[in-house]
């Protein structure tokens, strides 16, 4: 029997020629990245090295990435004093791969990771956040860990104990309608198998839909791949993958997609045909709780939000811009942007989506997640309701419990914002 | 691995991390003691007043002015911790007095943060403990023979067994464990 992707990256990172689903290794690490929490993780490993005599070390500063994105720049002294520890931090150790506050190599850190072409297929990626799951869509196994766990890595460069996933096979095919994409592929199949339908297992993606899709769209499925409960969510790299790191990220070394085996064994499969689709919404006040937009039409909505490290892409700010150009948002709602990453500001900005997003009403933020997890700009007030195209609905995730929120995609988002209530874009929006 | 007893505090489905600590409270240091303890005032703070110690729910889980709990036991339903990889969670239920949480099943990070950190005991029933044990009701939990006692209701309730991480919970935590295999020095 042939071996899932997660389970032939992790035969190689634990030096054995087969793993099966259960069995427990003990990988090598080829990435761990943090954002702010550094400085919880930081707190740990120095724990680790109390009473020892030792100098804490980190075991490869090359294969660390710090970003800071969560809040950003500091709301408080408190998060300025913890951003500065980690700069020293960084400073001590020769961690170079740091991306501070900065316009210039700036961003969410699901997007720096490919962008700067830090995540190569194949590769095991760990980082202090839930969504790392993104980097699968590069074909590595890419998956959230916590604080202490991190500051294992970070002294051993390996996971310890780790349980090999079993691995689900999603499979999809036809064609999306116009206005119809990942994000509402992925929101309705995390409709399909629930918030709990791939807990502690891998979902692997595949299908004619899939091959067509671009890397920025298969980001999506593997960044919302946690909220269907998954360990990760892997898009087995293609010559698409190969594609984008070279041309885009600047990748220049060879490269080795790992593609499954032809007699794998999964989980399960799961079947999905998204020829008629239509535009997907999750309610609140779980991520699982997804509608067909025929059902929520006409919500009145005060916040639309297009951002964060699921929908901040370029073409996620070109098919918005081409919604609202020459439109306006309309008077109660207002439509607050955050593009992923300083190199996407600046794209979106010199292909003038931003000026056309401006001109409609859009107030244009720096690349950051604060809004989408309630902790910088952009809360919501007491009773109000926003509609978004991040990751989380849960209850207060946007700064108020007494708010609601609904995700959507990109492209509904735009739609709804110039009418002020939930709108299908394939009628509100115009080619 | 010592028996727990204490007081059951009941939770539904999908208690996400926002619900167990809101995000705009994770400013709060955890190495200074006077503020870590402010997270055990805030746990599961989030949790919609409705879900808040079933079946009647309205119970607050810790009581204003204090910083810990009155309950011991947390029981809980399906993928409970889902969300975010903030060990702020487990941090704060451990804080409040949480010795150990009985759940349906769990979110993969929040199950390694709190096995890693040992902060508690996380074990899955596959009964439905929810609609079985009522928020106030006295457990008694002995984790090494994976059985809970209702000493309220007088029934008893089979554990699954840990598995993969009885290693790390064994231990006390992933460094005792990396210690104990002469991975750290």
């Amino acid at each position: 029997m042939g071996m899932t992707v997660a389970e032939k990256i992790l035969a190689r990172a634990s030096g054995k020629t087969v793993v099966r689903p259960g069995d427990v290794v003990e990988p090598r690490v080829d990435l761990a990245m943090s954002h702010e929490n550094a400085a919880l993780v930081i707190n740990q490993f120095q724990d680790i090295y109390k009473g020892t005599g030792l100098e804490p070390r980190v075991w490869d500063p090359d294969r660390i990435v710090i970003i800071f994105d969560h809040r950003v720049p500091a709301e408080s002294s408190k998060t300025a004093t913890n951003q500065k520890k980690i700069r020293e931090f960084c400073a001590g150790q020769g961690i170079w791969h740091f991306h501070d506050i900065r316009g210039d190599e700036g961003g969410i850190c699901h997007q720096i990771l490919p962008e700067y072409g830090y995540v190569r297929p194949g590769q095991i990626v760990v980082g202090t956040d839930s969504h790392t799951t993104s980097h699968g869509a590069l074909g590595a196994l890419a998956m959230g860990i916590g604080a202490t766990e991190m500051a294992s890595v970070w002294t051993l460069g390996i996971l310890l104990n780790l349980e090999v996933p079993a691995t689900i096979q999603v499979a999809v095919t036809g064609r999306f309608q116009k206005f119809v994409g990942a994000k509402d592929l992925i929101l309705h199949l995390i409709g399909k198998i629930t918030a709990k339908g791939a807990l502690f297992k891998v979902l692997e993606f595949h299908g004619p839909t899939v091959e067509r899709m671009e890397v920025s769209g298969r980001l999506v499925l593997s960044n919302m791949s946690v909220e269907a409960g998954a360990t990760a969510g892997i898009v087995p790299a293609d010559d698409r993958t190969l594609d984008y790191l070279r041309k885009d990220a600047g990748v220049r070394e060879p490269l080795k997609p790992v593609k499954p085996d032809p007699d794998a064994d999964y989980d399960r499969l799961v079947e999905i045909h998204v020829d008629d689709l239509e535009p997907q919404i999750a309610c609140p006040h779980t991520v699982d709780n997804v509608k067909g937009i025929s059902q929520v039409e006409k919500t009145r909505i005060q916040q639309v939000v297009i951002g964060s490290c699921t929908n901040g892409r370029l073409d996620d700010l070109a098919v918005a811009a081409s919604i609202l150009k020459g439109r306006k948002v309309a008077k109660g709602t207002r439509l607050i942007v955050f593009p992923a990453s300083s190199r996407i500001y600046r794209k979106a900005m010199e292909r003038g989506y931003l000026r056309d997003l401006m001109e409609s009403g859009a107030v244009i933020m720096n690349p950051g997640c604060g809004c989408c997890l309630g902790v910088h700009q952009g809360a919501l007030g007491d009773g109000e309701t926003a509609l978004a195209t991040t990751n989380r609905n849960f209850k207060g995730r946007m700064g108020n419990p007494n708010g609601d929120v609904y995700l959507c995609s990109p492209a509904t988002a735009a739609a709804s914002a110039v009418t002020g209530v939930i709108t299908d874009p394939r009628q509100g929006g115009k080619s | 691995m010592a028996l727990i007893e204490g007081k059951a505090y009941v939770l539904g489905h999908d208690v996400d991390t926002d619900q167990i600590i809101p995000a705009h409270h994770l400013v709060y240091s955890l190495d200074d003691e006077s503020e870590r303890r402010e997270y055990g005032h805030l746990a599961l703070s989030g949790v919609p007043e409705s879900g808040a110690g079933l079946p009647e729910g309205k119970k607050p889980f810790v009581r204003e002015g204090y910083f810990q709990s009155d309950y011991r036991i947390l029981v809980a339903g399906r993928n409970f911790g889902c969300g975010s990889s903030r060990e702020h969670a487990p941090v704060a239920l451990h804080t409040a007095g949480v010795r150990a949480v009985v759940a349906g099943s769990y979110a993969r990070i929040f199950y390694r943060n709190t096995v890693d950190g040992a902060y508690f005991i996380p074990l899955e029933c596959r009964e439905d403990l929810v609609r079985e044990i009522r928020t106030g009701e006295n457990l008694r939990l002995d984790p090494e023979a994976g059985l809970l006692d209702n000493l309220t209701s007088g029934k008893r309730y089979r554990m699954e067994p840990l598995g993969d991480v009885a290693g790390i919970v064994e231990a006390g935590g992933i460094f005792a464990y990396a210690r104990r295999n002469k991975l750290f020095r």
